[in-house]
């Protein structure tokens, strides 16, 4: 089985200003493609061959895991968006966020911060947990939460290559801009 | 005593259009002066304030996870700049030449392997040519380390380093980072590694 890069439900200008067409030229068209391409190479001869992405997630390593988490990872972060994306979380989503984090704006923050904090290239990620407990958690380069048994609802991608060509090294600028993007009715069918 | 962030021994733009002027900008003066100005707030006040940053890295392990973050890009940007320049030496020469082609084969041999372990480094990093007593070795490290701190896997005296985290080489090069390391040899200052390789 070969795996290919999956279409995006929007066009690529359809989240200016907050990200650029460009920007998503190479993040999509560049970056995630070459994922999907070595992993491809990669998995040929290997027991992976005919794994889906989960299971190599949970039980592959090295190139095949950084290559295999990375298209996961980018498909769940590019299918997220919207250019006209309801602007807050709604009902059963709604509730379980203030009963984690007090508030949404709370929560925002909270995610926010670790989308911030997070040294070097990775994810951070709002997750719940088998009893359906809401956390927010940082993974570094490839790393995915469903290899702890967590399920991922968001996840904000804090490579460079993610925000560089528009905001350079003003990270916290993209995360604000990020949340302008999010749709949340993707995020509440996820939940 | 504060950390302060070096200046350039050339103007932004003398590394054209190998590197970019914006590109140098933003690195400096916005990437190394945060790490600068944050090693600063991680030490200043401690037990660790006054210390060089040779001893604050080889001793990272006990110190917090903003010293050896801050501490690293403090000191591994400052190798960067110098390592760096308009016109330096095209070749490495004398004693220099004689360590890398023994302990690596050629010169050809030691640019593919550093080039090797720049372009496959995952994620943010260096990739470095490592002084261990006579000797020479490639390494690459995550993020801000490097080999003078005692968490290295490979431990020694970086003489020659190259930044790829993508903020090196992103507004220009984008995602080909092996076309932003074959522009790389020809900005390197080889009198500057041969004088760090003499120690």
């Amino acid at each position: 089985m070969s795996f290919e890069l999956p279409a995006l439900p929007y066009a690529k200008n359809a989240l200016e200003p907050y990200i650029s067409e460009k920007t998503l030229e190479f993040h999509y068209g560049k970056h995630h493609q070459a994922y999907v391409n070595n992993l491809n190479n990669l998995i040929q001869g290997t027991k992976f061959e005919t794994a889906d992405l989960e299971t190599i997630i949970k039980e592959s390593d090295g190139g095949i895991f950084n290559n295999g988490a990375q298209v996961w990872n980018h498909t769940f972060y590019f299918m997220q968006f919207a250019a006209d994306g309801c602007e807050e979380p709604k009902d059963e989503l709604k509730k379980a966020i203030e009963s984690e984090f007090g508030s949404v704006e709370s929560f925002k923050d909270a995610f926010s911060k670790a989308a911030a904090t997070l040294f070097g290239s990775g994810w951070a990620w709002l997750v719940k947990d088998a009893a359906g407990k809401l956390s927010i958690v940082q993974t570094s380069n490839a790393a995915n939460p469903m290899r702890d048994g967590l399920i991922p609802l968001i996840t904000c991608d804090v490579w460079e290559h993610a925000y560089y060509l528009d905001k350079q090294n003003a990270r916290p600028k993209y995360i604000e801009d990020f949340w302008k993007v999010l749709d949340w009715k993707v995020i509440s069918e996820r939940f | 005593m504060s950390f302060e962030l070096q200046k350039l021994s050339y103007e932004y733009d003398a590394l054209e259009p190998l590197i970019d002027a914006r590109t140098m900008e933003i690195h400096h003066s916005k990437h190394h002066a945060a790490y600068t100005s944050k090693l600063n707030d991680a030490v200043n006040g401690t037990e660790l304030e006054g210390k060089s940053i040779e001893e604050l890295l080889a001793n990272v392990s006990k110190h917090s996870k903003a010293v050896r973050n801050n501490g690293g890009g403090f000191y591994n940007h400052n190798l960067y700049w110098e390592i760096m320049a308009p016109g330096g030496a095209s070749q490495p020469e004398g004693d220099l030449l004689k360590a890398i082609t023994d302990s690596l084969g050629s010169v050809d041999k030691f640019k593919d392997a550093f080039a090797n372990a720049a372009a496959t480094r995952f994620g943010s990093g260096w990739a470095w040519l490592v002084k261990q007593g006579d000797s020479l070795v490639i390494s690459s490290t995550p993020n801000q380390d490097n080999p003078l701190m005692d968490v290295a896997d490979v431990k020694g005296t970086p003489i020659l380093g190259i930044d790829v985290w993508e903020h090196a080489y992103y507004l220009k090069y984008q995602n080909k980072r092996p076309d932003y390391i074959e522009a790389f040899w020809k900005v390197i200052n080889w009198d500057e590694v041969a004088k760090r390789f003499k120690g």
